[in-house]
Order: C-alpha cells, then sequence, then structure tokens
C-alpha cells in the first residue's frame, strides 16, 4: 500500500495534467449542486420567514421538526427519492432515476432543513420593527422582504455555506439516485468513493483536494458579501 | 462589484440549467455487478459496442442481489450479472426474458501468505472452507447478497458448514472493499479472478485455492422484460445481447489481459 505521502504528490499530478474525466467529474459535482441550492434556498427562505412571522398553531413543532430532520442520513433521502421515482414507484412515469434531475432534488431535500433551520434562527434574530417600518412606509411584502433579507444577510449566507456544503460533499444520496454513471452522474463524492474501492487511493486524494479548493474558492467569493466579519458598534 | 459578481454567479445559474443537446444515440440502461466493471473490461469493450451499434449505456455498477433488484422494478434495461440460480428465478417470474450465458470466469481463496490455514494449493473449495473453519482462521464475507456471496453461501452449505464466530467476518462491501480488508486483517476471501488480477500488485494476500470445478464463475445478461415495463429499450437491449455473441465480442473478451493472464472466456456455441 502506498505510503499517504506518495499518494498525495501522485495526486497534484492529476490535478494539474488537465485530465478531461476529472473535469466532467468536477462539473457535475457543481452543476447538480448549484442547480438543487438554486432550487431549495427561495423556498427555504421563505418558510423560515413565514414560521418566523407568523403566529399559528404547531409552528414550534414545525421548528423543532426541521431542526430534527438536519440529522436524517443523506442515504435515507437517497432511498426515499428512489423509491418514488423508481419505474416501480409513484412517480415512476418521469422516468428521472439515474439521472442527473433526480441527483438535483435528493440534494435540494438534503439542503432544504438545514437552510431552513438556519435561516430560522436568523429571521428570529431580526427586528420585527423592520418590516413594520416597511409596510408603514408603503411597502409591498415582497419588497418589505427584502428589504428584511438584506438586513439579515449574513446569518443568510451562513446558512447558504452550510446548506452547500453539505450537498456538494455527501455521497449516499447521489449514489443511490444518480447511479454513479462515468461521465453523466458522476461526482466528486461518488468518484471518490468509487476510487478508494479500487484501491486508487491518489485518485481518490487528487478528487478530494480538488472538492476542498473550490470549496476555498466559493468560499471566498461569499466572504465577498460578508462585509468586514467583525461586530457592529 | 458586488452587483457584477452578483450578476455573474445569476449567470453560471442559468448556464448550468440549459438542458442537454437533442440528437443523442438510443440510451441503454445496464446494471452490472461491481467486479465486472472492477476488472476493467468494460473499459476496452464499451467504447466498441457504444460505437459499432450507435448507442449509449449508463453502466450502473452494484451487487448481483442489487442489480436484479433493479431490473425487477424496471430502473434498468439489462442486466448483466453472475448468480445463475438467481438469474434463472428472475427469468422464470417474467422481470426477464432469456438468460444468455456470455462468458465466464473462476473465482479463486485468496489469504495471507503464513497461510494459518494450511490450504494452499488445494482446489476443492469445500475442502478448503472447512479446514479455514476448523482452524477458526479469519475469513472475510462480502455479505452483500452479491453474486460472489451467494457463490460463498453455497459451498458452505455443500461443506455443511454454518460460519459462525469471530473469525467470520461480513463486510456488506463490494470486491475490492472486501479484498482491502482481508488484507488488513490478513484473513481468507473468495474473490473472482478478474478483480484478484486487477488487484494483485495491491494487495499483501496471496492466491491459495482455484480450479475446482464449483469455482466456475458464469456471466449471464439478460433483457428486462419488455411486457412487463413497456418503456424498457429492448431494441437496443436486443442488439447488445447479438453482439455480446459476435466472433468480435468474443476476440475483444479474450484478448482481455491484465499482467499477461486472460480474465474472461467467451461462450461459444
Amino acid at each position: 500500500m502506498d505510503s499517504l505521502s506518495a499518494a498525495t504528490a501522485e495526486s497534484f499530478r492529476l490535478l494539474f495534467s488537465g485530465d478531461a474525466d476529472l473535469w466532467i467529474i468536477i462539473f457535475t459535482s457543481f452543476s447538480v449542486s448549484v442547480k438543487a441550492i438554486l432550487f431549495a434556498v427561495p423556498l427555504a427562505f421563505v418558510v423560515a420567514f413565514l414560521m418566523a412571522h407568523l403566529r399559528y398553531p404547531g409552528r414550534r413543532a414545525m421548528i423543532a421538526g426541521f431542526s430534527a430532520m438536519q440529522s436524517i442520513p443523506a442515504v435515507v433521502v437517497g432511498l426515499t427519492v428512489y423509491l418514488v421515482f423508481s419505474r416501480s414507484g409513484p412517480l415512476g412515469d418521469l422516468k428521472l432515476l439515474f439521472t442527473q434531475t433526480s441527483m438535483v432534488i435528493g440534494q435540494a431535500l438534503l439542503a432544504l432543513p438545514m437552510l431552513v433551520a438556519l435561516s430560522h434562527a436568523a429571521f428570529q434574530a431580526a427586528d420585527r420593527r423592520v418590516w413594520e417600518t416597511s409596510v408603514t412606509l408603503g411597502a409591498r411584502p415582497v419588497r418589505a422582504f427584502m428589504t428584511l433579507i438584506h438586513e439579515i444577510r449574513f446569518g443568510l449566507i451562513a446558512a447558504f455555506i452550510a446548506g452547500f456544503g453539505r450537498i456538494i460533499a455527501e455521497v449516499g444520496c447521489s449514489m443511490m439516485v444518480g447511479g454513479n454513471i462515468l461521465g453523466y452522474t458522476r461526482n466528486i463524492p461518488t468518484a471518490i468513493a468509487l476510487e478508494t474501492t479500487k484501491g486508487e487511493f491518489a485518485q481518490a486524494i487528487a478528487l478530494g483536494m480538488v472538492l476542498l479548493m473550490l470549496a476555498l474558492m466559493l468560499n471566498g467569493m461569499l466572504a465577498f458579501f460578508q462585509g468586514r466579519g467583525v461586530m457592529s458598534s | 462589484m458586488k452587483r457584477f459578481i452578483a450578476n455573474l454567479l445569476y449567470l453560471t445559474a442559468l448556464l448550468l440549467t440549459v438542458p442537454a443537446l437533442a440528437g443523442e444515440p438510443a440510451l441503454v440502461r445496464m446494471a452490472t455487478t461491481t467486479s465486472t466493471d472492477n476488472s476493467g473490461l468494460f473499459d476496452v469493450i464499451q467504447p466498441v459496442f457504444e460505437k459499432e451499434l450507435d448507442i449509449r449505456v449508463h453502466v450502473i455498477a452494484v451487487g448481483t442481489g442489487r442489480a436484479l433488484e433493479l431490473g425487477r422494478r424496471g430502473d434498468v434495461d439489462v442486466v448483466l450479472v453472475h448468480a445463475k440460480a438467481a438469474e434463472e428465478a428472475f427469468v422464470q417470474a417474467g422481470y426477464g426474458l432469456q438468460r444468455h450465458e456470455i462468458m465466464y470466469n473462476d473465482f479463486v481463496i485468496v489469504g495471507p501468505p503464513a497461510d494459518p490455514a494450511g490450504v494452499r494449493g488445494m482446489s476443492d473449495a469445500g475442502k478448503a472452507f472447512g479446514k479455514i473453519a476448523g482452524a477458526s482462521a479469519i475469513f472475510v464475507s462480502r455479505g452483500d447478497d452479491s453474486g460472489t456471496h451467494k457463490k460463498e453461501k453455497a459451498i458452505w452449505q455443500q461443506a455443511d458448514i454454518r460460519p459462525e464466530g469471530d473469525w467470520y467476518r461480513q463486510v456488506g462491501q463490494g470486491m475490492g472493499k472486501t479484498l482491502q480488508i482481508a488484507g488488513e486483517l490478513n484473513g481468507y476471501t473468495l474473490v473472482d479472478r478478474g478483480t484478484w488480477l486487477a488487484y494483485r500488485a495491491k494487495s499483501p494476500l496471496q492466491l491459495v485455492v482455484s480450479g475446482g470445478g464449483e469455482l466456475r464463475n458464469p456471466y449471464g445478461i439478460i433483457a428486462v422484460n419488455p411486457e412487463r415495463f413497456p418503456d424498457v429499450n429492448h431494441a437496443a437491449v436486443q442488439r447488445l445481447i447479438d453482439w455480446f455473441k459476435s466472433d468480435g465480442a468474443h476476440a475483444l473478451i479474450s484478448g482481455y489481459t491484465v499482467d499477461g493472464e486472460q480474465l474472461f472466456y467467451p461462450v461459444t456455441q
């Protein structure tokens, strides 16, 4: 078995040799996860806002429910989506199983509870007067909602980063509903799982480093929106 | 500047959602076993049959148990697996059409160089299993209802041994992973020769038992029944099955070697 350092050296070589298969895998990963997060975020923000803004029976149970759902293993979400989209399942006619679309749906469902729980915490910490002032000044609800979102954007960005981090790195759901098909539904985490089973540790580590680097870049970009990152005075 | 970056992100998101280009060749979904896929055979034959038949094949590599389950649910168009009894039951129950035996290889038993059970050089798998159990030497089982696992269970049954105890470890993983675990634990395991040859260089284990009749490992290809699942791509699957029976395919399969050793033997009749 190769030593860790040899595998790491090999991983650098792979990364910079412009391997086409590697780049397809990287592109698939990002294409799927970006779409998933873009579907999940608006829905999560609206749900979280309603939970923080309205008062209705069962509200606290709902909040606790979303928090608890963060602990559902990815593979269970994957199995559920698989059973729904299987040709013998309720939505089998859509023929979505083993496509990127089903991966997007699975990852969006996976990110949703975390996005709702974290953005709800941000909405909860917001000042109700932001909303009330906007409405008093004649803003329509959508406009007032956007103002509120701008007010608590740091908390929401943190929720976004956490949600994206969960799905870009998950393997169970993608493996189950995507099928790890080369050049189509193979993403970075499922490729890492496969290369590990094959004993190709260098490939696996190379892919892991790509994931880390791209995550760093993305977080760097978001840090740009994060302002100075200090307490306001 | 912030607006610019926001727009850029938005544009990227839009571009990513543009659907794939139309006019693709016919798509066939094939469920096959990890041992077929890990052996590297498909890397050689898949580009050839995709080009010759003008089809696109999505290969989903799982254990034989799950591959057949995918077929039973109509989630794939064709299965290529190695568990004769389970395949025949699959056909019998009406999930698949005919079973075509297209190639075979054999299973071998690999174990630690020290060979604590003293089975090196044997060819009778049942007797070898008996000695391993008798010595309580570590045996790593796939434990995942795959074709290899089914074969292993059949051998235990034939030898009239109920494998139980600390020495018998069921890992529930694919063939490659199971070999790695057996290597780390200094244990014995049953492996198809294809995967063994592909992993031999990376494994501390050695081949100890091979050649016995019950170790033969035939591969069958079965089209999922189009009457049960009307939207399977049966026409393309039939062409793929015919391709596996062609001389060209036989030559490719017999010509595939790892370290100079032939892995699969095509069935010609």
